[in-house]
């Protein structure tokens, strides 16, 4: 059995959405900007599109910019906006964002721009009054995450803009873990810039949406023709956008679903993986949590031989450990938590869709306890009372 | 996904001889949860002085555990004389080879057996590696010694190689400067050693200098231009000024300026003197 449990790295195209897309690399190949027929409708379905994702996200048609990925469209909000305010160079942002939105503010504080980045609890938590605090005279940009992909924390997005909007700063939020999975209504929450990106809700890769508030002024990272509105120039990617479209309507439409079978089958796999793992414990906010998402610790066994281990029984999963970087330290969402490093290491996140199933489920957690069992087997921290213990419940 | 070799495949997935010699002759204890990993190796020898079994247990990541399985069974049948001279480098290569940023799996390898055989003689208490002498990266626990040694033993230059092979320098990265004092410290010490008698950099006649810049020609430069098909003819020596004509594929290669620089000027400096400035020949003039 193949069981995909990271959607939060990508999701599987929708059929849908792949149908949609389809007439856009055979007949309809005109260039949305052209002024014969060729282009003219192709240029309505852009705009359909384009409809489409502002009703997922509550927001106007005309806020709504195409872009090439979720990356881009933090760069783009992040450097475009410190671009249009010389006289401010502070950037507000937390230790835990994504690496698009993290790299980009490091690299900006090298080129002269006052950084804070703003430390979260041992759950993931933000403390609203230490950004407040933050924001000076000189800040011009806060940048916070709705919700984080490695831990699923869903940060009080509302009351951060509220503050950001009481003391007259921009407010850029990385929305790509987000969109699709929890409602996202703009009308009500005053974000002035918003990244998602396609792939992460069964849309494909090399799609992303900046949103941009009305009156918020930003300059363009790509430079070029008058495509977007001049806000982001390069001959439109038709059969993405269209197929970006059709997923935000796909999203509207199981959403509700996501919410509860997700969270269902979410919530069943922890409680089977800590029940049946001794010395398994989740990472982040329970409470205030993606519904598909679940990050578990493994103590005294590494992720990586996790993440190979599993991959031999056919379960796709993602870890937070070092060696799977390449790198030599654990995640830094997971060590800005303090999470110990007898758990960092063993981290493993499971991300779920509405394309996981209840027997998915049962194998996963049918397979899981084996593999961890077998590596503590191997572990010079497993004491033979503890090895004995995962034995008995990996049932092996 | 790592591209992880067939056999480092198959040592993760059917590691050999896993646990723990209940009375062992010698056993070494490295790595921490913290570092990531971690490897407690035991042996115990047989009546022939030869290692008669060997095992391990391993915390990390399938280099790690393929590396500490693949080290018992190349000491397994060794004398303990046989043992120590076994190389990180040695592990690496029974596996087919290890990513570089893995390469750090076989050196944690090296030092546990290093530890182990230490325990045997009777020196430490086998369950932690003596920190000797300076710790250079405090967030791995890496000292001077173990830099220099893996500098020495897999021709490093590089900080980044560094700690792709013993971890140094890949957390706080406060350490690099002296990661960098120490590369240039083993590579200068190397270089010497290797190198045929350097001449006394001291002032040159002139006939001495055009005889040690032939020389330097011959030895030095000349090898690494034919191997890509190229060449070098020396013109003339005027004061610091060498002027050469290149040959074969160098003279049309659009890299020729680099080359001569890095490939012809920089040993030029080394071996003779530091003031000399290479020019091509003037094809105009």
């Amino acid at each position: 059995m193949n069981v995909y449990l990271d959607n939060n790295a990508t999701t599987a195209v929708a059929p849908e959405v792949t149908e949609a897309m389809m007439p856009f690399f055979r007949d309809r190949w005109g260039n949305p900007s052209s002024m014969h027929r060729f282009g003219g409708s192709v240029a309505h379905e852009v705009e359909v599109a384009r409809e489409r994702v502002a009703a997922l996200l509550g927001a106007h048609p005309n806020e709504i910019v195409f872009t090439s990925c979720g990356t881009e469209s933090d760069n783009a909000a992040i450097r475009g906006a410190l671009a249009r305010l010389p006289d401010r160079r502070h950037i507000v942002t937390t230790k835990v964002e994504h690496p698009a939105v993290r790299t980009t503010c490091r690299w900006l504080r090298g080129q002269g721009c006052p950084l804070t980045e703003l430390g979260v609890d041992s759950k993931g938590r933000l403390d609203l009054d230490d950004l407040a605090a933050a924001i000076t005279d000189n800040t011009a940009i806060v940048s916070v995450m709705w919700a984080n992909n490695e831990t699923g924390a869903i940060f009080p997005v509302e009351r951060i803009a509220e503050i950001c909007k009481s003391k007259g700063v921009l407010f850029h939020c990385d929305a790509v873990q987000v969109a699709g999975k929890i409602p996202i209504d703009l009308s009500r929450t005053r974000v002035d810039l918003l990244a998602i990106s396609g792939h992460k809700l069964h849309a494909p890769k090399g799609v992303g949406v900046l949103y941009i508030r009305r009156g918020t002024k930003v300059s363009p990272l790509i430079m070029g023709g008058h495509q977007e509105r001049g806000r982001r120039a390069g001959t439109e990617n038709v059969p993405y956008i269209v197929g970006l479209g059709r997923a935000c309507e796909l999203a509207m439409e199981t959403m509700a679903e996501e919410n509860v079978r997700v969270r269902a089958m979410r919530d069943r796999l922890e409680a089977g993986l800590l029940e049946r793992c001794p010395g398994a414990v989740v990472n982040g906010d329970p409470a205030h949590r993606l519904p598909n998402t679940t990050n578990v610790s493994f103590e005294y066994v590494e992720g990586e031989a996790i993440l190979l281990l599993m991959d031999q029984v056919g379960i796709a999963a993602s870890s937070g450990s070092a060696c799977t970087s390449g790198s030599l330290e654990p995640s830094h969402v997971l060590r800005a938590m303090g999470v110990p490093f007898t758990c960092a290491h063993g981290s493993i996140r499971f991300s779920l869709s509405r394309y996981n199933t209840e027997a998915e489920v049962d194998y996963t957690l049918e397979q899981i306890p084996r593999v961890i069992h077998r590596l503590r087997e191997i572990s010079p921290y497993v004491t033979s009372e503890r090895s004995n213990a995962s034995r008995a419940q990996a049932g092996a | 996904m790592w591209d992880y070799s067939d056999k480092v495949v198959d040592h993760f997935l059917n590691p050999r001889n896993v646990g723990e010699i209940a009375e062992p002759d010698g056993a070494g204890e490295v790595g921490s949860l913290a570092c990531g990993d971690a490897l407690k190796l035991t042996f115990k020898l047989g009546p022939d002085g030869r290692i008669a079994d060997a095992r391990f247990k391993t915390f990390g990541c399938a280099s790690a555990i393929s590396s500490s399985s693949a080290l018992t069974e190349m000491i397994r049948g060794m004398t303990v004389e046989e043992a120590e001279r076994v190389s990180n480098r040695d592990i690496a290569d029974y596996l087919g080879g290890l990513p570089e940023q893995k390469m750090h799996c076989s050196v944690m390898g090296r030092e546990a057996l290093e530890v182990a055989i230490a325990n045997y003689r009777g020196e430490g208490d086998g369950k932690k590696r003596q920190l000797e002498g300076e710790v250079v990266c405090h967030c791995f626990g890496v000292t001077r010694k173990d830099i220099e040694r893996v500098v020495r033993e897999n021709r490093l230059s590089k900080i980044e190689e560094v700690t792709h092979y013993c971890k140094a320098g890949g957390g706080c990265e406060s350490c690099h400067d002296e990661i960098e004092t120490i590369i240039d410290q083993v590579r200068g010490a190397a270089d010497v050693a290797e190198a045929p008698p350097a001449p006394a950099k001291k002032r040159l006649t002139n006939i001495q200098k055009i005889r040690l810049v032939e020389e330097t020609i011959e030895r030095e430069i000349r090898p690494r231009l034919r191997l890509d098909g190229g060449d070098i003819e020396l013109l003339d020596v005027d004061g610091n000024r060498v002027i050469v004509a290149m040959r074969g594929n160098c003279a049309n290669c659009l890299t020729a300026k680099f080359t001569l620089k890095e490939t012809v000027e920089a040993p030029l400096r080394e071996f003779v003197s530091e003031d000399l400035v290479v020019v091509q020949e003037d094809n105009d003039s």
